[in-house]
């Protein structure tokens, strides 16, 4: 049972969140019960409006769920000041966004390089790591490019290395496909699935790319601020 | 992150621009009128600082600054030479009166009486000829300025460049004949009259006839006396009013500031360049941050604190101040340079600098504060929203 607790990294339970008040109130979140476990890619899908982005930013510390509790990486995020989650934010999660949100005036190694001078590193010795770590994604060659001078695919590799740079153990990505093409959507998930998973590391992913459900170790379904279902992609059959 | 902040500053090139060219303009409009204002306003003095050598002005009490003659009677000088502490003391004369040029026109002149034994309260430079010559007969020593324009001699050719008075022309003062034995340069004060430099006793002869003509006493204090206790210990001996030499700069400038419009003309235009540069630099630094806003957003979201974002803005907005009042500064000062010696007034003390500086750093951080607001409210989620 212990080690079943040490190996999640994600616990939600009975999470809610609402917006607004009176009759504007809008209710994204009703109860959500999810566990994501340390090594695996969780992929949360669903219709557009059905909790998905609530739930990834009050997973990522962005946002305070109304009600429940959330514990990432052992740490219970309703306890923290809006300072410590900053700082928890900084040191322990990794952010690829669908639009990117590449700094236009940094190269790709100086976008790469922002966690690690978020936590302080010297300038020179970040954007030395943030070289290697485009390397590693294969953009070794375009480490001084700018980011409107990169693809799409391109700039969300160099968003990808960005989310790995700090060796994160919990990597969000909010639909990191939807602005690419087939082709390079697949690309940019084999190397999600092969450079930033990792036995100590968690991934979940928000999308609603159906192509993509296969880079899956398991997918939650989401619909009307609760979790529908969750099937292991692992097993054989998806099991439920 | 002050690196990422710069670049993201520069990265905007056009926005970047636009900030610096309204925290510029603030500044050139804030320093070029301040240093015009003081300008003025050390021209308001300029014929005490001019006469270097008395320490205190003594004067009828109703003076109201240096041009503000009210003549005393000439045993004052006596009475003042009289007051214990004094080293010296000596007579001015100090008044306006009609000089006929050689074209027959009329031109106020300020006339300047020196002591005749000393020639004290002379012009502080001489371009042409010495102090001593106005020993010579009806000899008056003219302003550089005065000489080159207002009493210069017509054209040697029509249409062409007045002829500046030199050395040997006569002018008319009073219907008196002054000669012209030496050409000065002065403080340019705040009249626009030439100045015409004479002995003391030549003054009296040349001005109209009056039961006081005695301008001003010059006092020299002994060594080591306090010029205070000797102003106070006049003033309580001879019921003159008595000035230091700075006190009496202030008593004159005081009396413009307070009694014509020019410090409410200048100050208006001081603050609408202060409102304009803050407007203008408050506008696009806030654009520029609103269209920034989905990289605070990023940042934010991955762990930049609002205390290091506040950081990030005012680091900005202080990279655009500095080099927007590097430039206003540098412009008011190539404006100052290029209008040297010319009938505009411009001073720019150090004092000034700073005081300009104070605004524009001002104008920075009103501006930053819009952008701080708004990025410290900021929720970082929206960098969720496609």
């Amino acid at each position: 049972m212990e080690a079943a607790l040490q190996d999640v990294a994600v616990q939600c339970r009975g999470v809610t969140k609402t917006y607004g008040s009176g009759e504007a109130q809008v209710t994204a979140l009703r109860g959500v019960d999810l566990d994501v476990h340390r090594g695996e890619l969780l992929m949360l899908v669903g219709p557009s409006g059905c909790g998905k982005t609530t739930l990834i930013s009050v997973i990522a510390a962005i946002l305070d769920q109304d009600g429940g509790d959330v514990r990432v990486l052992d740490r219970d995020l309703s306890t923290m000041s809006a300072g410590e989650r900053s700082r928890f934010r900084g040191e322990t999660i990794g952010f690829v966004f669908q639009a990117y949100n590449l700094l236009p005036a940094l190269t790709a190694a100086e976008n790469v390089a922002v966690p690690l001078l978020i936590k302080g590193m010297p300038r020179s010795r970040a954007v030395a790591r943030a070289r290697e770590v485009l390397d590693s994604v294969g953009l070794g060659s375009r480490t001084s490019a700018l980011p409107a001078q990169l693809s799409g695919g391109q700039q969300q590799r160099v968003a990808i290395a960005r989310a790995l740079v700090h060796e994160p153990r919990l990597i969000v990505c909010d639909e990191p496909t939807s602005a690419l093409d087939h082709e390079t959507g697949q690309t940019v998930m084999e190397l999600l699935k092969s450079v930033a998973q990792s036995a100590e590391r968690a991934l979940v992913v928000v999308t609603h790319d159906a192509r993509i459900f296969g880079f899956a170790d398991r997918i939650a379904r989401m619909n009307d601020g609760r979790i529908d279902s969750i099937t292991d992609e692992r097993a054989p059959g998806g099991l439920q | 992150m002050n690196f990422v902040a710069l670049k993201m500053l520069v990265g905007d090139r056009a926005k970047y621009l636009g900030i610096i060219l309204g925290i510029t303009f603030a500044s050139l409009l804030i320093t070029q009128q301040s240093a015009i204002f003081v300008g003025l306003m050390t021209r308001t003095y300029g014929a005490i600082a001019d006469l270097g050598q008395p320490d205190i002005w003594v004067a009828d009490p109703q003076v109201q600054f240096v041009d503000d003659i009210k003549p005393m009677p000439d045993t004052a000088l006596l009475r003042v030479r009289g007051v214990e502490g004094v080293e010296w003391a000596v007579p001015l004369y100090k008044g306006l009166l009609r000089a006929r040029l050689s074209d027959g026109n009329f031109q106020s002149v300020n006339v300047v009486g020196l002591d005749d034994a000393t020639l004290i309260g002379g012009p502080p430079q001489m371009v042409q000829g010495t102090i001593a010559d106005l020993r010579r007969a009806d000899g008056v020593i003219v302003d550089a300025v005065g000489a080159a324009d207002k009493l210069a001699k017509p054209p040697a050719v029509p249409g062409g460049p007045k002829t500046p008075l030199t050395i040997g022309d006569v002018l008319e003062i009073n219907d008196h004949r002054a000669t012209v034995v030496g050409i000065s340069r002065n403080t340019r004060t705040f009249q626009s009259q030439p100045i015409v430099y004479t002995t003391y006793l030549r003054a009296l002869t040349i001005a109209p006839r009056e039961r006081r003509l005695l301008s001003y006493v010059l006092v020299k204090a002994k060594p080591g006396r306090s010029l205070d206790g000797l102003r106070a210990r006049i003033t309580r001996t001879t019921g003159l009013a008595a000035y230091t030499r700075e006190g009496f700069e202030d008593f004159t400038m005081n009396y413009f500031l307070k009694y014509t419009g020019i410090p409410i003309n200048f100050g208006i235009a001081v603050v609408l360049g202060f409102i304009v540069g803050t407007a203008v630099a408050g506008q696009t630094f806030y654009n520029f941050t609103l269209d920034s806003i989905r990289q605070f957003g990023a940042l934010k979201a991955m762990g930049v604190g609002n205390g290091t974002l506040l950081r990030m803005i005012l680091l900005q907005a202080l990279t655009v101040g500095l080099i927007g009042y590097g430039l206003g500064v540098g412009a008011a000062s190539a404006m100052g340079l290029a209008t040297r010696n010319t009938e505009l007034a411009f001073r720019m003390p150090w004092q000034l600098l700073l005081v300009s500086a104070g605004a524009v750093a001002v104008i920075c951080v009103l501006s930053a504060l819009l952008s701080i607001w708004k990025v410290v409210r900021l929720e970082p989620a929206i960098v969720f929203k496609g």
